[in-house]
């Protein structure tokens, strides 16, 4: 249920603006690989083009090689909707469907596959919302609204919405940038244990957030100012932190810029 | 572990149906304007001559050629000229009251709401109330200024929302700087909001006028008919524009339905210049507000 | 209720002091108010002067004008709504079933499918459809459409006649019922697909991508973000175009045959609405005949306020409740 990822010579542009350029890069299965780095260094533009959600705004293109378990997910008879079907994603700020109670948020992503039966769905909803930690606070009232929870609640709720389908990545972009620090906990506690079963891959403003969770970190930066962002650097997490082996990334982690 | 799977059949299916219905829907709306435009433009040309502007329908015989609308189109401008002239400042000063005195207590949401409902009255019965009122009512004759009345009530309310919405775009920050200057607050709307929001109200203006100069029902019972020219819109009954297609496309022979198309172009040609130069002054100050 | 305004206001320049407000300030506080309740006191005006010219006439009618079929205030001083109401409610009625689905299309079109730098000037080419005066509607109808759709109504009649709307004998096609209601559905598309072109455009942009991002195609993103969002909105737009429907003149007063009979068989020529009648009858209508029109008016007028206003009602509760989720 978990693959690798490989990246090579990527580049993304929006319309002639070229927003990242050449990253190339492995993402292990079962390990949360973190991408830290000052705003508007790419980061999320590249997380965005690992399942191909990047094309979606208008203008918008790739050019490279994204390989899960070496098959490109760019290649010409590769439908982005299939792409997105075993990448899941969580975005920055929760975003249940508000015309949605909470169990068909959760089964909203299974209905597009075919006909599951009522039992089968009951329990991947059920299984989905304990895997998000959230079955014990929302089991009393699954057809109320979604946007009736709370920020961190909401959040989980995506997080059910994804492993519901049952992907092998999940794509996480800032995903406790709107919420409070207990909220915060609650997410990273849910992560640890995801993955087990999934790969992760997270973009965070919060360094700490970074050295809490992931298992390797890759730093993304401006080359210059108005140059297209590109990954500095990528290691374990613990070596990163500890002994950077690039002067920016060193004066990025200890605070001296971004 | 399989490859990536191409998603079913079913939902490609759909998925392509749906477009095409969509892009169908959208050649189904174009085709009755194009199929419009054309016809009216062929038709209308045979009779576009200096006579059609420049003569009226006295005199001409039932199966006589020849013959114009210079009496309708005089009546049409004079008539939405002065339904500009009454709309235009009790729609502005309405919207003024919405946005600068209204502060959303009861007043103020009757009257917005009554505003949005007055667009939904049926022009005919705009007709219909100046009849009742203006003709019956108060005993005055058909004429110019009675389709004008009616016309205005039509107007109002574009005039309203249009204006409203530009007072709205006024930044906060200029009507504070004015009233940090010690300027009362009716100087400061006189002084700074309408100026900023001029442009933009023209437009609404220019639109609604667009709206009512190809308006009917309102006219008929309330200048009535003539085919002689009348330049006093306030005595006697006068002509329009949209009447005199009206009229024309009802007679049973074929001169007089050449001149409804021939009118039909006209009032076209009018309405889409008054359309493209409210869009213009839009556009031209677009860059202002930096969109 | 001036009061009331007066204390609710926070302007600063009154609020300062009170030998400050000139003359000036209450004038033009008076006029700006004034217009409101000039406004107001036109819409109550409308209400009252009908009532007040249709009195008379409706005294001496010598029929029942709710159930009277015919209209004949000039001579027999016979005459009644039911005929004319029945063909307003219907001929909107089909306008509404074609307009809506195609005026939902448009928007899903300009709002979700157009490419982008196309989406503003295509919708602008559908406002232009409302720039046409009904007049020319009317003219394009009578000329165009009517021998148009001639064939394709004896087709209908003939293979389908078993279904009431197409049932009819004799004279099949020319100035009938659907003619109308198809030039109606022109007419009205423009105000239905702008309005749910807005209300598709607001829908949320992270709503869509989640959708997106769950491995949704374009149109099960549409069903699960978009079309649920827009939902009040295009009813109200519907029903906005149905009010619009109902008061439309010209247009019907060329097609429609001025019949005065209630049937189902829109193929047949048998067709008329209350505009459609004060349009063709007032040139020749006597002082009961102006004062009948004028009733005939009022109940138009009614119809469609409770239409409008529903509509509006509608969108002003979805506008505090998209406030409130903001």
């Amino acid at each position: 249920m978990s693959k690798q990822i490989q990246v090579s010579g990527l580049d993304a542009y929006y319309g002639s603006h070229k927003a990242i350029e050449d990253v190339s890069m492995t993402i292990e299965p079962r390990s949360i690989t973190a991408f830290i780095g000052p705003s508007g260094c790419g980061k999320s533009t590249f997380l965005r083009t690992l399942n191909r959600m990047h094309e979606v705004i208008p203008g918008a293109r790739v050019d490279g090689k994204v390989l899960l378990d070496g098959e490109d997910l760019y290649a010409g008879t590769v439908e982005p909707v299939s792409v997105r079907r075993m990448i899941g994603m969580v975005f920055q700020r929760p975003n249940p469907f508000p015309t949605m109670s909470i169990y068909e948020n959760v089964a909203a992503g299974l209905r597009l596959n075919g006909r599951v039966s009522k039992a089968q769905t009951d329990a991947i909803v059920e299984e989905s919302l304990k895997g998000a930690n959230l079955w014990n606070e929302v089991k009393d009232r699954l057809n109320k609204p979604g946007a009736g929870l709370s920020g961190g609640q909401q959040q989980r709720l995506c997080i059910a919405r994804a492993i519901a389908v049952k992907p092998q990545v999940l794509l996480m972009d800032e995903p406790c940038s709107a919420l409070d620090p207990i909220s915060t906990l609650a997410i990273e506690d849910l992560m640890a244990k995801l993955k087990d079963e999934f790969t992760i891959v997270i973009v965070t403003h919060n360094m700490q957030q970074a050295a809490r969770v992931s298992d390797r970190t890759a730093f993304f930066n401006l080359a210059e100012q108005g140059k297209p962002g590109k990954v500095i650097e990528m290691d374990e997490t613990s070596r990163m932190f500890t002994n950077p082996s690039e002067k920016a990334t060193e004066d990025y982690i200890t605070g001296r810029f971004g | 572990m399989t490859a990536i799977q191409h998603i079913s059949t079913s939902r490609r299916i759909k998925d392509r149906v749906v477009q095409g219905l969509v892009y169908l829907a959208f050649a189904l709306a174009v085709v009755p304007l194009v199929s419009v435009l054309w016809l009216v433009i062929s038709n209308g040309m045979s009779r576009f001559d200096v006579e059609f502007l420049t003569h009226s329908m006295n005199g001409i015989g039932a199966r006589d050629v020849g013959g114009g609308a210079y009496h309708a189109i005089v009546g049409t401008l004079e008539q939405v000229l002065l339904a500009s002239v009454i709309s235009v400042p009790i729609g502005l000063f309405t919207a003024i009251y919405l946005v600068e005195y209204g502060n959303n207590g009861r007043l103020s949401r009757a009257i917005s709401f009554f505003v949005d409902v007055m667009t939904g009255v049926p022009s005919v019965v705009a007709g219909l109330f100046v009849l009742a009122f203006w003709i019956l009512f108060l005993g005055f004759s058909y004429s110019g200024w009675a389709g004008a009345l009616a016309l205005s009530i039509l107007m109002m309310p574009t005039v309203v929302r249009s204006a409203e919405e530009m007072l709205r775009l006024v930044p906060v920050d200029l009507r504070e700087a004015s009233y940090a200057l010690g300027v009362p607050k009716w100087r400061t709307i006189l002084r700074v909001v309408l100026p900023t929001a001029f442009t933009g109200i023209v437009t609404g203006v220019m639109l609604a006028v667009a709206r009512v100069a190809g308006e009917t029902a309102p006219l008929l019972m309330t200048v009535f008919f003539t085919n002689s020219i009348n330049n006093d819109p306030f005595t006697g009954p006068q002509m329009g524009l949209p009447l005199f297609v009206f009229d024309q496309a009802a007679r049973p022979n074929d001169t007089a339905v050449d001149r409804a198309w021939t009118g039909a172009l006209t009032l076209i040609l009018i309405v889409m210049l008054l359309n493209l130069v409210a869009r213009l002054i839009a556009w031209w100050r677009s860059p202002a507000r930096g969109r | 209720m001036a009061t009331n305004v007066r204390t609710r206001d926070g302007g600063p320049a009154t609020s300062r002091s009170a030998s400050r407000r000139s003359h000036g300030e209450g004038l033009f506080r008076f006029l700006a108010t004034g217009a409101g309740v000039v406004l107001l006191a036109i819409m109550a005006a409308i209400a009252v002067f009908l009532i007040g010219e249709a009195i008379p006439a409706l005294r001496a009618n010598q029929a029942n004008f709710f159930t009277e079929l015919t209209w004949d205030p000039n001579g027999q001083q016979v005459f009644g709504i039911a005929a004319l109401a029945f063909g307003t409610v219907l001929s909107s009625a089909l306008a509404l079933v074609i307009a809506t689905p195609i005026a939902v299309g448009v928007a899903l079109f300009i709002s979700h499918y157009a490419p982008r730098k196309l989406a503003a000037p295509l919708g602008y080419l559908i406002d232009l459809l409302a720039a046409v005066p009904s007049v020319v509607y009317g003219l394009w109808g009578l000329a165009f459409l009517v021998p148009l759709i001639r064939t394709p109504s004896q087709w209908l009649n003939e293979h389908l006649g078993w279904f009431p709307l197409f049932a009819g004998e004799g004279a099949i096609g020319g100035k009938t019922m659907v003619a109308g209601s198809i030039v109606l559905a022109i007419m009205i598309l423009p105000i239905i697909a702008a309005i749910s072109r807005e209300v598709f455009l607001q829908a949320p942009k992270m709503n869509e991508e989640a959708a997106l991002a769950l491995g949704a195609t374009r149109w099960e993103m549409i069903r699960m973000a978009v079309l649920p969002f827009g939902r009040p909105g295009v009813i109200s737009a519907a029903m906005l175009g149905l009010g619009r429907a109902m008061g439309e003149t010209i247009a019907v007063a060329l097609i429609f045959p001025a019949t005065f009979d209630i049937t189902f068989e829109i193929l047949t020529p048998h067709a008329n609405s209350i505009a459609a009648n004060i349009a063709n009858g007032f040139g020749e209508a006597t002082q009961i005949g102006r004062g009948a029109l004028i009733a005939s008016g009022l109940v138009l007028f009614v119809i469609t306020l409770l239409v409008n206003m529903g509509a509006r009602l509608i969108i002003n509760r979805r506008k505090e409740y998209a406030r409130a989720g903001a």
